[in-house]
Formats: C-alpha cells, structure tokens, sequence
C-alpha cells in the first residue's frame, strides 16, 4: 500500500478546503441558518409538533443530509475532475497508486469535509433549537456512511463528466430534487396517496428517515431498511468504480 | 547487465482508431542519455506515455528494471520521473507544496533536505513559497522539472524539457541533466533541437509515422557524419572520370559540371593535395571549390523524407 501517496492526495484535497473557506463551510452554514430562519422560525410556528417534536426541531436531520449530499458530491466530483480538466492528472497516473488507493485519497477527503460540515451545522442547529440525540452512535454512523457513499457517488460523476456542465447537471437535475422531496422538511406521511407510497421510490426518504430516527426515534420507515439501503446504495457506487477501474475509463486511453 | 528499460513489439491504437505506434522495439541501457527525435505526431510522447503508465499499450511489452509496467506497475513507476511536454501544474498551491506532494504521490516520506537541494540546483529556491499561477512558463517548467526529481528516480523522461526555454534555463537543465547522468540516472529525452541531443545524448533514435527507423550510437551517427565532401565546380563539363583518377572516391554529378569528393575529416590524411595535384596532371581545372559537413539535421531530414 503507497500510504504517503493516499496522504498526499488527502491532504492536497483538504488544503483545497481550508482555501476555500468561504465557499466550502461558511456558505453552507449560511444557507443552512436561512432555512431554520425561514421554515424554523417562520413557518415552524404555525405548525403543530410533528409526532412530538417540534418543527423546527424536525427539520435538523433533513438540514444535515441535504448539505452532506450535495458537499459530498460537489467536493468528490470537483477533487477528481479538475486534474483531469487542467491536465495535471498525468502525476496521478504515472504514479505508484492502485486506483483504490486514489480512490480513497479523494473520496476519504471529501467524506472528511462533508462529516465536519455536518457536525458543525448540527451544531449551528443547536443555537436555533433544542436538540435531543437519542442514538448518537447511528447518528454518527448514518452520517459516516451517508458521507462515503455520495462522495463516491461524486468520484463516479467527476471521472464521467467531459465538461463542467456535465459536472452540475446530476446534482442539480436529480439530486435536489430528489433531496427536497425526499421528506427533509416534512414527514412523508403528511404526504395524500399516492404520493406517499411512490415517495417510497425515493433513496433519499431511508437516508433522512434513519438520520431522523437517531435523533428523535420517529422514523418514516424502518431503521434497518434505511441502513440497508444506504449500504446498498454505497455497494452500488463501489461496483461502479470497480468497472471504472478495471477498464480505465476516461482515465487511461 | 539487462537494460533498464525493454520495449518489444510495442503498439497503440488510439480509440479514435489512430496508430500512433507500429511495433516498436527499444532497449534504453542504464545511465545513458537517449534521445528520441522526431516530427510532429510522429509518436514521442505516446511511447513515453506507456512507459510511465499514462496511456494502456494496444500490443506489446515494457518491462523497466526488469519489472513489468502493468503487473508491476508501483516497481516500475517508482522508478520513473516524468517531465511532461505540455506545462500542466496546479494553479494556487506553492512550489514548495507541489514538489512535496510529488514526493508523496510516490509513496515516499518527506525529505525537507531533498526538495530544498532540488529545488536550488533549478534556482526555484527563492520561489519556494510563490504561487504556481504567478510564475512565468520558464519558471513553471522548472517546477515540473523539481517534480519529477522530487522522488529520486532512476530513470527521467524529458518531453521537450526545452521547448519554449531561454538560455540560461536551458544551460541549467543540461548541467542538472549531467550531474543527474553521473549520479546513475538514465535519462530519455525528446527534443525537436538537434544541436541538443548532438551535444547531450550517448544514443539517438528517430521515429517517424510511429515507426522507429533509426538508433544508433552517437559516436557512430557522428562518425558517419564525420564525411566531409568537396565540390569541385568544373570549368569545362566533363563526360567522364579519367583513368588516372579511378582512385579516389570520386563523383561526378548529372550534368558533369562538378566533382565531388568524399573524405574523412578524421583520417590522418584526407588525400586532397595530392588530389589537386593529379587533377591538374589530367588537366582538368576548375573555377571554384567548397566543402559541406551534413550535420545530424541533415541525416534526420533525409531520414524522414525517405519514409514519406
Ligand atoms: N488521445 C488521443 N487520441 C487519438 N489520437 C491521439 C491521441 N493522442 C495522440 N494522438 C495522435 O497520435 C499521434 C502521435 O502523437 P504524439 O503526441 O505521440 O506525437 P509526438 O511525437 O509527441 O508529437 P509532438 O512532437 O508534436 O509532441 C498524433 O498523430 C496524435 O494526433
Ligand atoms: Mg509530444
């Protein structure tokens, strides 16, 4: 194992971060305190508690994944496209590292962002609500996993894309959507049929409702199907990038 | 000893369905200096790019220090440094960053001290912490140079190391590229400069269309090279060469306006005096003379012209 070369990468992909700040964590955490400003504080009032907890309380878990999906996928699919775009991924290539070893380099750092991005929010939600975590170590692990598998999901997308148009087009065509109807700031089962059953067919539902369960054990779904699926979902992306790997494409020529 | 660097039967099909290599062989010895010439597109850098693990082979094997390039690859690429033709580098991080992360990538623990020598042998020293994107191109190629010495590789590949250089980077790279020659490093180089590799290389080898159809000893290219030739221009047009001259490596060009003869620089005695004095005894006389030496550019010129 080349562990000086995954370390160099991961930590090139971090000082990018700290270059960054403005746009990598401060901009998130604003964008987040406007949506307890607006549907806490505005719209939370003129609601009634969502099966005991309070709106704006309610809210936090979907906040937190809606900013580790689209951090993850932004940050892997940038960290991967872009020394592909200028040319500079002739080093990665001519290096000593297995794709898995650059693989876990870029991915592991874009997870890394997206886990401090989600606690320090959690903790901005703090100053708005008050919150109760009921299981943090599946708190923990839902956003561990949740982090992985969409900045592999990223990773896919940054090797794919041959232009940054290409680079926006799924987070924003399919991942936003998703993301907002997925139940971030409602339960699904406000939802009239039958929405609520093809919300079913949503990925992102398991991702919040598990998130949301470790927090306030009101899920929309059982416990163990969300994990299940998250794990699915992260398998699906390794074996993707496996495929990548073993035909080298849009890498090697 | 094996050769660092075996190259047998070498293709590549590019997806675009292009042959940019037919069935290459190479065998680059340890600690020479190898330069490659050829046109445009004529293959250099697809060739080096197999080697360093950049582009896949369509057909054909590599083995560098013995190991395969695919099975091996982290033997092999450890080995290598690569200068890149084109000056692709990372924008915002400092020359110290990059050359550290270089180190890195190639699976080496940091060596301040090293980076620190590399980088005053290429006078980048004092731009150790600039920003790559405020550095002039020269300045940048510099850096690309440190990068690919920041892991102390055994075998550098140069891609044009020179293209769009000044002089005085370009007399630093070649002292850098000796002192890197007498430590044991095997460097392979392109250069559309033939002065260059005429001054620098131990081996030469030209590839034209993919096809590599000419190595050969420096030494040996330039002893062939070492024919000088005089042209005697004929006052009167002769149909033949006399009897009495059957001796010399004499010419007579088409139109039997003028002589031309052949001759080794090196040799003890070229023979011209005693040539001038039988020419005369046969009564030929002539207006004028001139003596031409073809160079490596001649030679290279001719070479791609015959395969075209
Ligand atoms: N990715 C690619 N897809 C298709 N064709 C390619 C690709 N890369 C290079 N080629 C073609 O392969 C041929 C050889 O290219 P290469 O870059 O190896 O030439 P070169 O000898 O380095 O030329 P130069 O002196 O201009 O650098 C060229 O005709 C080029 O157009
Ligand atoms: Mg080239």
């Amino acid at each position: 194992m080349n562990y000086h070369g995954m370390r160099a990468i991961y930590r090139f992909e971090m000082a990018r971060t700290g270059r960054t700040l403005m746009q990598s964590i401060v901009s998130p955490v604003i964008s987040t305190s406007l949506y307890f400003v607006v549907f806490g504080a505005a719209i939370g009032s003129r609601i009634n508690q969502i099966e005991g907890v309070s709106y704006g309380a309610f809210i936090v878990p979907g906040l937190i994944m809606l900013t580790l999906l689209t951090q993850s996928i932004a940050n892997a699919s940038f960290g991967i496209y872009f020394p592909r775009f200028t040319g500079t991924i002739y080093e990665l290539l001519s290096a000593p590292l297995s794709f898995i070893e650059i693989l876990v380099g870029y991915v592991g750092a874009a997870a890394s962002k997206s886990i401090i991005l989600g606690l320090i929010i959690l903790a901005t939600a703090g100053f708005f609500v008050p919150l109760h975590i009921a299981h943090p170590f599946w708190m923990l692990a839902f956003l561990l996993l949740t982090s992985v598998a969409f900045s592999l999901f990223g990773f896919i997308i940054g090797i794919w894309a041959d232009g940054f148009e290409k680079l926006q087009i799924i987070p924003l065509l399919i991942i936003t959507p998703l993301t907002f109807l997925g139940g971030t700031f409602y339960s699904i089962s406000v939802l009239p049929a039958p929405w609520n059953t093809i919300a079913l067919f949503n990925p992102v539902v398991y991702l919040v409702s598990g998130f949301r369960w470790s927090f306030y054990e009101v899920a929309d779904v059982s416990v163990v199907l969300s994990l299940f699926m998250t794990v699915a979902f992260l398998a699906i992306c390794l074996a993707v990038v496996g495929w990548m790997f073993k035909t080298g494409y849009r890498l090697r020529n | 000893m094996r050769p660092i660097i075996e190259i047998v039967g070498l293709s590549k099909t590019y997806a675009s369905g292009f042959t940019a290599l037919k069935h290459v062989d190479l065998e680059i010895q340890r600690g020479e200096i190898f330069a490659l010439l050829g046109p445009n597109g004529a293959g250099k850098t697809t060739l080096i790019s197999i080697v360093c693990g950049i582009v896949n082979p369509s057909t054909g094997t590599v083995h560098v220090g013995g190991h395969e390039i695919r099975k091996d690859f982290r033997a092999t690429r450890s080995l290598i440094g690569l200068v890149p033709q084109e000056l692709t580098t990372d924008a915002f991080e400092s020359v110290w960053a990059t050359v550290s992360f270089s180190r890195g990538l190639f699976g080496l623990p940091p060596n301040p001290a090293h980076i620190e020598k590399v980088l005053k042998e290429l006078s980048l020293w004092d731009k150790k912490d600039s920003r790559i994107m405020m550095l002039s191109g020269g300045m940048k190629r510099r850096v690309l140079i440190a990068k690919a010495l920041s892991h102390e590789p055994k075998v550098l590949f140069l891609d044009e190391p020179t293209a769009g250089v000044d002089v005085s980077l370009r007399k630093d790279m070649w002292e850098v590229v000796r002192k890197l020659r007498d430590s044991g490093v095997t460097i392979i180089l392109t250069t559309h400069y033939l002065e260059e590799a005429e001054e620098m290389a131990d081996r030469i080898g030209v590839i034209t269309k993919g096809e590599l159809i000419l190595i050969e000893d420096k030494a040996v290219l330039m002893r062939k090279l070492g024919k000088k030739q005089l042209t005697l221009h004929l006052h009167e047009r002769l149909d033949a060469l006399p009897e009495s001259l059957s001796a010399y490596s004499l010419a007579l060009n088409s139109d039997g306006q003028e002589l031309i003869y052949t001759y080794d620089i090196q040799a003890e005695r070229t023979g011209i005096t005693r040539l001038l004095k039988d020419l005369a005894e046969a009564g030929i006389r002539f207006r004028d003379l001139n003596t031409t030496q073809s160079s490596l550019e001649d030679i290279f010129v001719d070479l791609v012209r015959q395969t075209q």
